[in-house]
């Protein structure tokens, strides 16, 4: 798949970086509505909406958002979105908004929203970001009914709303309160890697997270980036190569990554000035003359 | 090489011990230590309790075995901490509980609390009081029925709560209602006193466990240094059973001495907050589990001295 394609954003947010299950972000909604799975949609789909535009319209207004206010900035879209949501499913689904509660408004502070703005869609196109919110919301909306199916059944015997007999006497209730919250979640992460890892073993495709994919373009959209093992990597190897002493870089200290090894020919390929747009990963995995030029200005944005 | 050539010819860092002690010897000393009060609950509550007790510790031991079967572990059943395990639940459950809640209980304990921790060693709670509070939650109406003689009531301690008059006599012999290992006072501290005496516990836990809920309930009570409130307290629920059978495992307990003081009096002083301003009458199991969750905060302030470790002197560098 191409990167930041549709298919691929949608792909990346309900498998590869899962909000809930692999970013493990928005815990606040995930262990608190999930008591049902009909919460667990109402809540995943109502995000899924505000993720989406409030995406779009940072993404849009990725160039006019002056660096040092971009968080108040980003609030007040993503907070007129969220009053758009909470007016409308109180007009017109007043039985679940009743049952959210205060976790509508709250998506205001949702760290997927925030994340995937920080993230995403303040350094992509509309388009893109767009999709990555939906990927994300949809995401968000699969763990978490997942999650609230399994909570209703153990712990009030019912399936969807529906009691299944008088099966509610024989289940463990703590199951619908907090404690139970974690154990499923906990075991959900632990279920997703295990099956993840197998695929990714047997079939050889990537499932998991990669800071080094042939396809590029990857660090764009991770949330892991700012600690994240192969970027540092990178880094360090383009700090070795933009020395004076002009000495080859060194090989890091665990070369297994592929694109590592031989940078990618898109990254070779793509003019300065483009590259210079995207982020600074993506710069540094270029070349030493290239990463040579500025480096300086590059790290200041970063940090910025 | 044959386990005897093994012994000697065992090749091994320093410090060297040779000890006969081992994890199942332990498992059987504090199994023989809870056969009085388990002998006491038969008795007292009649032949179903058998039914319980058989129930959850051949759960237990199942659960432990079809784990690690699964998981491809080394098997490790006849280290008794499995049966060790399920004989205390049993002791923590009420006389009168359904046989599948048993089970259920079973399962948390062995598979939920300690191997998805890492198995024995690794768990981060007691898990026989994990279980315990996870079906006290689960199934509260279950969990408190107490009934005895066919007529079901109140627990002593709730009574005592409630400013009702309790008979302390009574409740020192065992001649009261309760779970199943938790009413004779004196079939425990029997039990109690084989453990120390074999070395097993250590008495720093328990002592300092019981002192401080002491003195909290003499200071915090509201009935004062009414002696007759303080022994209702002292022997009433499930304190004795606590602090000389649960605040003890090895596990989930801090290693040094000045760790386990603090930790037993951590563990008195929650013990009586949860008794005194708690809506429910009792509190030890919650404040042993959450004693045990601040064990590796204990630790860190009272740390393992390493072996051969001299103090700096202080101003030196």
């Amino acid at each position: 798949m191409k990167a930041n394609s549709p298919a691929e954003r949608i792909f990346n947010g309900i498998v590869k970086e899962n909000p809930t299950l692999v970013i493990v972000l928005g815990m606040c909604p995930t262990l608190a509505v999930t008591t049902s799975a009909m919460n667990g949609i109402g809540m995943g789909l109502s995000t899924t909406v505000v993720l989406a535009l409030s995406n779009l319209f940072i993404s849009l207004l990725r160039n006019v958002i002056p660096d040092k206010v971009r968080i108040p900035a980003f609030i007040v879209v993503i907070a007129s979105f969220v009053t758009m949501v909470d007016m409308l499913m109180e007009g017109f689904t007043p039985a679940l908004y009743a049952q959210l509660g205060i976790y509508i408004p709250l998506i205001v502070v949702n760290c997927i929203i925030f994340g995937r703005a920080e993230a995403y869609a303040s350094k992509n196109g509309p388009v893109a970001s767009f999709f990555d919110g939906i990927g994300m919301g949809i995401g968000f909306t699969l763990s978490i009914t997942v999650i609230g199916f399994i909570r209703e059944f153990i712990g009030s015997g019912a399936i969807f709303g529906q009691p299944i007999g008088n099966l509610a006497d024989y289940m463990p209730s703590i199951f619908v309160m907090a404690p139970g919250a974690f154990m499923v979640l906990a075991f959900l992460i632990t279920v997703r890697a295990a099956i993840i890892n197998k695929m990714e073993a047997k079939k050889g495709v990537r499932l998991n997270v990669t800071h080094t994919d042939e396809e590029g373009a990857y660090c764009s959209g991770c949330a892991f980036a700012a600690n994240c093992a192969g970027k540092l990597q990178k880094e360090a190897k383009a700090a070795a190569a933009a020395k004076p002493a002009a000495t080859p870089a060194k090989p890091a200290a665990k070369p297994a990554d592929k694109a590592e090894a031989k940078p990618t020919d898109k990254a070779e390929a793509k003019p300065a000035d483009k590259a210079e747009a995207k982020p600074a990963d993506k710069a540094e995995a270029k070349p030493a003359d290239k990463a040579e030029e500025k480096p300086a200005e590059k790290k200041e944005e970063v940090k910025a | 090489m044959a386990d005897e050539q093994k012994k000697f010819l065992n090749v091994s860092a320093n410090p060297h011990i040779r000890d006969s002690i081992t994890t199942q010897k332990i498992m059987l000393y504090v199994i023989i230590a809870l056969l009085p009060a388990t002998a006491f609950g038969i008795y007292h509550f009649g032949a179903y309790t058998i039914a319980v007790i058989l129930t959850t510790v051949i759960s237990s031991v199942l659960f432990e075995y079809l784990y690690e079967k699964l998981m491809k572990l080394p098997i490790t059943v006849s280290d008794c901490s499995a049966a060790l395990t399920g004989l205390l639940l049993a002791l923590n459950l009420p006389p009168e509980i359904e046989l599948w809640v048993c089970v259920v209980g079973s399962f948390v304990a062995i598979v939920i609390v300690k191997q998805l921790f890492g198995g024995l060693g690794q768990n981060f709670m007691n898990p026989a009081l994990g279980a315990r509070c996870f079906l006290l939650i689960s199934f509260a109406s279950r969990m408190t029925n107490f009934a005895y003689d066919t007529f079901s009531g109140a627990t002593p301690l709730a009574k005592l709560k409630a400013g009702e008059t309790v008979n302390t006599y009574y409740m020192v012999i065992g001649n009261e209602m309760g779970t199943i290992g938790e009413v004779s006072v004196i079939a425990i501290i029997l039990g109690a006193c084989f453990l120390i005496l074999m070395g097993v516990i250590d008495l720093r836990i328990p002592a300092s466990y019981i002192a401080s809920f002491t003195v909290f309930i003499a200071l915090f009570g509201g009935h004062g240094l009414n002696s007759y409130y303080i022994v209702g307290q002292l022997a009433g629920g499930g304190l004795m059973l606590g602090a000389f059978f649960m605040a003890t495992d090895y596990v989930s307990s801090p290693i040094t001495t000045k760790g386990k003081i603090i930790y037993g009096i951590f563990l008195g002083i929650l013990t009586g907050v949860f008794r005194v301003y708690a809506s429910g009458a009792e509190g030890v199991s919650y404040a042993i589990i959450i004693g045990n969750l601040i064990v590796p905060l204990i630790e860190r302030w009272a740390p393992l001295k390493c072996f051969g470790y001299v103090k700096p002197e202080k101003g030196g560098k």
